[in-house]
């Protein structure tokens, strides 16, 4: 067994995931993202079951594991009990350790995660804070969430909720003593440690790139090449 | 007879769920998109149906959507996890209700993974010991707070105001639910109903009197994705894979949408606008949109509760047909106003879909 394999296995998820294939394709068939993208679960299961490390290290370095969504889909229909969803978690969470992530347009996307969910996490102890669900970023939400933005605390208040209030509700400030414990959690348990190795590896590709890095994040969060989609010459 | 079979069948998926005594814990998108939808809940739950649910400012992210966009290792993710189940510890209990599908999933995931894996619990136990002194036990319950309104259905139908059915024909309104992927996709036994057959918002549409639409993508995701949605460059995953459901339910020309999982009522909602937008389709009549509501905004028009105060007025597809189809009273001028009477002003009209 190679040297990528055995990390691979070293995840739980991993082991949960990836019973053995025998390539019927049913997660194919199901899979939202085989539709949209040039991606097949099929395949990424194949392959990593060859325990060919070079395969293994093209994938890690590939768009292919970017595109699942992680919606499961493929869990409930594997005749044979595979994952695929946790197998592609497994292998992204691989690349991130390597720094191989910022070898693809999609992979290097992570910083932009990073500095939006993974940042608002432990600065206001929500995923997503709606302060800074900005208007530009985010003019899908639409003439609505516009006038929500500009009317913020009043709509709260009218529709229940604390948004940055005292004790118990909806969007309350989470106390200080609860961000600190979930600072800590994140620097006991190698949390901390995984956003630095984000951080790190998208310096290193923004230089090569010539780009700052604030300029890097914002390209990797708008850039899209128009070369994922299947449908896409 | 088909339809019987099947009525039949997912009568016979069950699900333990507890009718009382529940830690809650909220959501964050829910929060976020529909925040009156949490509030909605709690006064059913505390105010008419006398049930005791607790909640602590202390609680947090469960970090999930950081774990699904693949930023948070799974060990930080399972230890902010144990540190909720800590708190519910602390509190004296032992039925865990999420207000979300992500965190429902992934709380499923992890008590799954702790059992095949004892060691990884074990690990978690120290990490949370050092990290914050605290220690928990697993819950004896895991529900998703829908699966409490799918248990007091019967009570919150016996309280009723509002039937789901057109009063202008007398015929049950046609609703489409949508359960969200990680309510039973992965672990089938801990959704009502199962993956196969999910029952816990058909359950609600049933008792409360319509009638639910099935459609060939009914299953199919709303096309969240995470870092489909999350990334700027890669929305058109998102809103393609929603397209596809609305095609695919627009010949039953459904009612209303009723969902299950936060994320999903936001994409069924805002992707209508947007397809509208870019051209010019649109999926309800008379040039608007299907209503997409959350299982709690739906309890509270049956109970009849004011539509402003469930906070129908931060959809951006408008919900005034569906309530003039149920018969449901409102006040059009109190829709944009603040919470003492303030002129909030009125959201911009988009070009392409009547927003009343
Ligand atoms: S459904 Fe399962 S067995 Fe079939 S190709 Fe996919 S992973 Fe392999
Ligand atoms: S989890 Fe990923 S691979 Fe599986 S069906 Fe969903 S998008 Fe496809």
């Amino acid at each position: 067994m190679g040297k990528l394999y055995d990390m691979l296995v070293e995840d739980v998820r991993f082991q949960e995931g990836m019973k053995s294939c025998m390539n019927c394709g049913t997660c194919t068939a199901i899979c939202p993202a085989a539709e949209f993208y040039r991606y097949d679960p099929r395949q990424v299961i194949d392959t990593v079951q060859t325990k060919d490390e070079e395969a293994i290290e093209d994938l890690l370095k590939s768009e292919t594991i970017w595109y699942c969504g992680e919606c499961m889909s493929c869990v409930t229909r594997c005749p044979r009990k595979n994952a695929v969803g946790l197998v592609i978690v497994a292998l992204r969470s691989l690349s991130q350790k390597l720094g191989y992530f910022v070898e693809s347009e999609k992979g290097r996307q992570q910083l932009a995660l990073k500095r939006t969910i993974g940042a608002w996490i432990l600065e206001h102890g929500y995923c997503v804070y709606p302060r800074k669900i900005t208007v530009e970023n985010h003019p899908e939400a639409g003439t609505i969430w516009k006038w929500e933005q500009d009317n913020l605390d009043l709509i709260h208040k009218r529709l229940g909720s604390n948004l940055d209030g005292e004790g118990n509700g909806g969007l309350r400030r989470i106390p200080q003593e609860s961000l600190d414990e979930l600072q800590r959690i994140f620097d006991v348990t190698g949390g901390s440690d995984f956003y630095n190795q984000i951080e790190e590896a998208s310096k290193k590709k923004a230089e090569e790139m010539g780009l700052s890095l604030d300029e890097y994040v914002k390209f990797v969060y708008t850039t899209n090449n128009g070369l994922h989609g299947r449908d896409e010459e | 007879m088909i339809l019987e079979g099947k009525k039949r069948l997912w009568a016979e998926y069950q699900k333990e769920i507890p009718d009382d005594n529940y830690f809650y814990v909220r959501s964050c998108i829910r929060q976020n998109f529909f925040p009156a939808s949490e509030p909605t809940f709690l006064r059913i739950l505390r105010d008419e149906l006398k049930k005791d649910i607790f909640e602590t400012p202390f609680h947090t992210t469960c970090s999930g959507i950081g774990y699904h966009s693949d930023i948070v290792p799974m060990e930080t993710t399972m230890t902010v996890v144990a540190r909720q189940f800590a708190l519910m510890t602390e509190a004296g209990y032992e039925n865990y209700a999420a207000s979300c599908i992500t965190s429902f999933g992934l709380y499923s995931e992890i008590i799954e993974t702790w059992k095949h894996f004892p060691e990884v619990l074990a690990k978690v136990r120290k990490h949370l010991k050092q990290a914050t002194g605290r220690e928990f036990e697993i819950p004896q319950s895991l529900v998703h707070a829908s699966d409490i309104v799918f248990k007091l259905r019967n009570e919150i139908a016996a309280k009723a105001k509002f039937k789901l059915v057109n009063k202008h024909t007398g015929k049950p309104l046609k609703v489409v639910e949508h359960i969200g992927c990680h309510y039973s996709k992965m672990f089938p036994s801990k959704g009502v109903g199962g993956a196969e057959y999910p029952y816990v918002l058909v359950g609600m549409i049933e008792v409360w009197g319509g009638e639910v639409v099935d459609y060939p993508e009914r299953r199919h995701c709303c096309g969240y994705g995470f870092r489909h949605y999350l990334v700027k460059a890669n929305r058109g995953y998102s809103v393609a894979n929603t397209k596809k459901k609305f095609d695919s339910m627009e010949p039953y020309k459904p009612d209303m949408i009723i969902t299950n999982c936060p994320g999903c009522p936001y994409f069924l909602d805002r992707w209508q606008y947007v397809i509208a937008e870019m051209e010019g389709k649109t999926y309800g009549g008379d040039g608007q949109g299907i209503p997409a509501l959350t299982y709690e905004e739906v309890a509270g028009l049956v109970l009849g509760y004011n539509p402003w105060d469930l906070g129908l007025q931060v959809h951006q597809i408008a919900v005034e047909p569906l309530l003039d189809k149920i018969g449901i009273g409102y006040d059009p001028e109190a829709k944009y106003k603040g919470p003492n009477g303030e002129d909030l002003g009125k959201p911009e009209m988009p070009m392409s879909i009547r927003c009343c």
